[in-house]
């Protein structure tokens, strides 16, 4: 049952994968930065491990990992999405 | 409660898909950001509800301290200060994974460092998917460190050798996978876990310190999916499948970033990933290659004001030297009082152009350079022939004829700028110097180019004012 569930996330993984290669091989290269600075702010995703690790009942070093944790994981968070949206307001077509 | 905390991270999941996809398209960017970040907090705050997450004054002292940081990051960042922005933000999501994994660990042992006994209830595919995450995420953290540093000017953007370079790597590299697999089946072992994530952050140091800054588009965009796949392992760790779909999607969207910046240097990917990224640059300086000779004829403003006065078609070819310089709101005014005048004026952008993917689009974009003006190098490559005046802006390296038929050159293969097609090339740098590649630049001897000589920002304003005099 275990290495079944594993063998899930494994599915889902490569299927991911190949959804983010149709997504991406289209993105013109006007906008290569900030999809590289918006991805990387999805990247910070982690912050779901950080949170289950700092929010624990008992206080451990995991609780201060995982607070380590939230600090970086926001950091990526918060900075990523908005200096995507800071460079993405500036692009325009001609008037 | 479960099953609505899993359906929320799958409608999470969702998002970031839509995300992503928005981030396609000039015209949708923004709400694809949007998308995403909606996404993300979902995802945040549906974790708040999970049955391990009872004590609150951690995470929120976290989030404050996180959000305020990544806040004033945001706002202050020049936008010539990008590229390292990004390689700083990057570590930040690679370190948050090595954090997850070793707190992960040290949960399997909540008493420890009072207990000291093993842990005995490690499955296999954890304990892979922690050491994994260990050395992705750290290597992620210090070598995007290392790249910001590079960037910011912190860290020499030479090349830096250093001797057994590959061997030493190679060597730590399976190290970790050895003393990983030991921990997987033996595990317990807190100071073992610890010197893994130790030599991951020494690999991250010692893989990013020889490239130089030219290749750094490469390198943030493969610590880019690096930070991606940290993101997928914690996924596994945790057994999330969002984390694993959010990663994966970061993940191939560096790939396919890193693949686009290598096929513009003609490099290949493993040529990349074995550090060698540096040898084109070192390979050949000046003296190995054969330096065409002859005259280098120069003009000033107020000659090339008079040449621009009756221009048609005019492509202006920027590189780093218009970043380093901030000369892109003077390129800006140049393009309109041009306009003006009734030229028709685009701009050529060559894919490694800058420091990072992207790098001068969004530099131009500042300056309300409209998008539809700028192209892609395959996009405007046979029109060079038909353009009256080509004006390269600090770039050197990806307009040097010598990689289409001198196969001596270092760079020999690199897809070039044909900007040498062109009736007139006009090239304004601050001397004859050498480019990153080390070499010369035999455009600046064909009898179709003329060097206009200074500081970006200067000479083209001086230009500019000139022309506005005429």
């Amino acid at each position: 049952m275990e290495n079944l569930t594993f063998l899930m996330h494994i599915y889902v993984f490569v299927l991911a994968i190949f959804v983010g290669f149709e997504l991406i091989t289209k993105v013109p290269p006007t906008l290569h930065t900030p999809l590289m600075s918006g991805s990387n702010a999805i990247s910070g995703i982690t912050i779901v491990g950080a949170l289950l690790s700092a929010g624990m009942k008992e206080f451990t070093i995991s609780t201060i990992l995982g607070m380590i944790a939230v600090i970086f994981a926001m950091i990526n968070v918060v900075g990523g999405f908005l200096v995507t949206d800071r460079m993405l307001k500036m692009f325009k077509k001609k008037k | 409660m479960r099953v609505v905390i899993e359906v929320t991270y799958l409608i999470s999941s969702v998002f970031f898909i839509f995300g992503i996809k928005y981030l396609g398209s000039p015209k949708t960017a923004r709400k694809g950001n949007l998308y995403a970040a909606i996404g993300m907090f979902l995802a945040i705050v549906i974790t708040l509800f999970d049955q391990h997450v009872l004590t609150f004054e951690w995470i929120i002292a976290g989030v404050i301290i996180g959000s305020t940081i990544g806040t004033i990051l945001a706002i202050k960042v020049p936008m010539t200060g990008m590229p390292q922005m990004v390689g700083m933000l990057n570590g930040f999501g690679g370190g948050a994974s090595t954090l997850v994994a070793l707190a992960e660990y040290y949960k399997l042992n909540p008493n420890y460092p009072i207990d000291k006994g093993l842990i005995f209830n490690l499955p296999i595919n954890q304990g892979i998917a922690i050491i994994l995450s260990l050395l992705i995420g750290g290597v992620t953290f210090t070598g995007s460190m290392i790249a910001f540093g590079k960037l910011q000017g912190l860290v020499t953007g030479k090349v830096v050798k250093y001797p057994l370079q590959h061997p030493i790597n190679l060597i730590l590299l399976l190290a970790v996978l050895g003393t990983g697999a030991y921990i997987v089946i033996n595990p317990g072992s807190i100071m073992l876990v610890l010197i893994i994530t130790l030599v991951s952050l020494v690999l991250g140091v010692l893989l990013v310190l020889p490239i130089g800054g030219a290749d750094m588009p490469v390198a943030i965009s493969l610590l880019n999916s690096y930070s991606g796949i940290a993101g997928a392992t914690t996924g596994f760790v945790l057994g999330n499948n969002e984390l694993i779909i959010a990663g994966a999607l970061v993940g191939a969207s560096g790939i396919i970033l890193t693949l686009i910046m290598c096929r513009a240097m003609n490099r290949s990917l493993m040529n990349v990933l074995l550090g060698g990224w540096a040898s084109a640059g070192s390979a050949g300086p000046a003296t190995g290659t054969t330096s065409p000779k002859g005259d280098v004829k120069s003009i000033d403003s107020e000659e090339l004001a008079m040449l621009l006065d009756a221009v048609s078609s005019v492509i202006i070819v920027p590189g780093y030297g218009m970043a380093v310089a901030q000369a892109q709101h003077a390129v800006r005014d140049l393009m309109n009082v041009l306009e003006k005048k009734g030229a028709n004026v685009r701009f050529a952008i060559h894919p490694v152009a800058g420091r990072m993917p992207g790098h001068m689009n969004v530099l131009l974009a500042e300056a309300q350079v409209p998008y539809d003006k700028l192209f892609a190098m395959e996009d405007i490559n046979d029109d060079f022939s038909n353009t009256d005046l080509v004006i390269v802006i600090g770039a050197n390296d990806v307009v040097n004829p010598a990689a289409r038929h001198d196969q001596s050159s270092p760079i020999y293969g690199m897809p070039i700028l044909n900007v040498d097609y062109a009736k007139t090339v006009i090239i304004n740098k601050r001397s004859l110097n050498v480019g990153y590649a080390g070499i010369d630049n035999e455009l600046f001897f064909y009898p179709n180019a003329l060097m206009y000589f200074g500081d970006a920002k200067e000479a083209i304003s001086k230009l500019t004012n000139e022309i506005k005099n005429l």
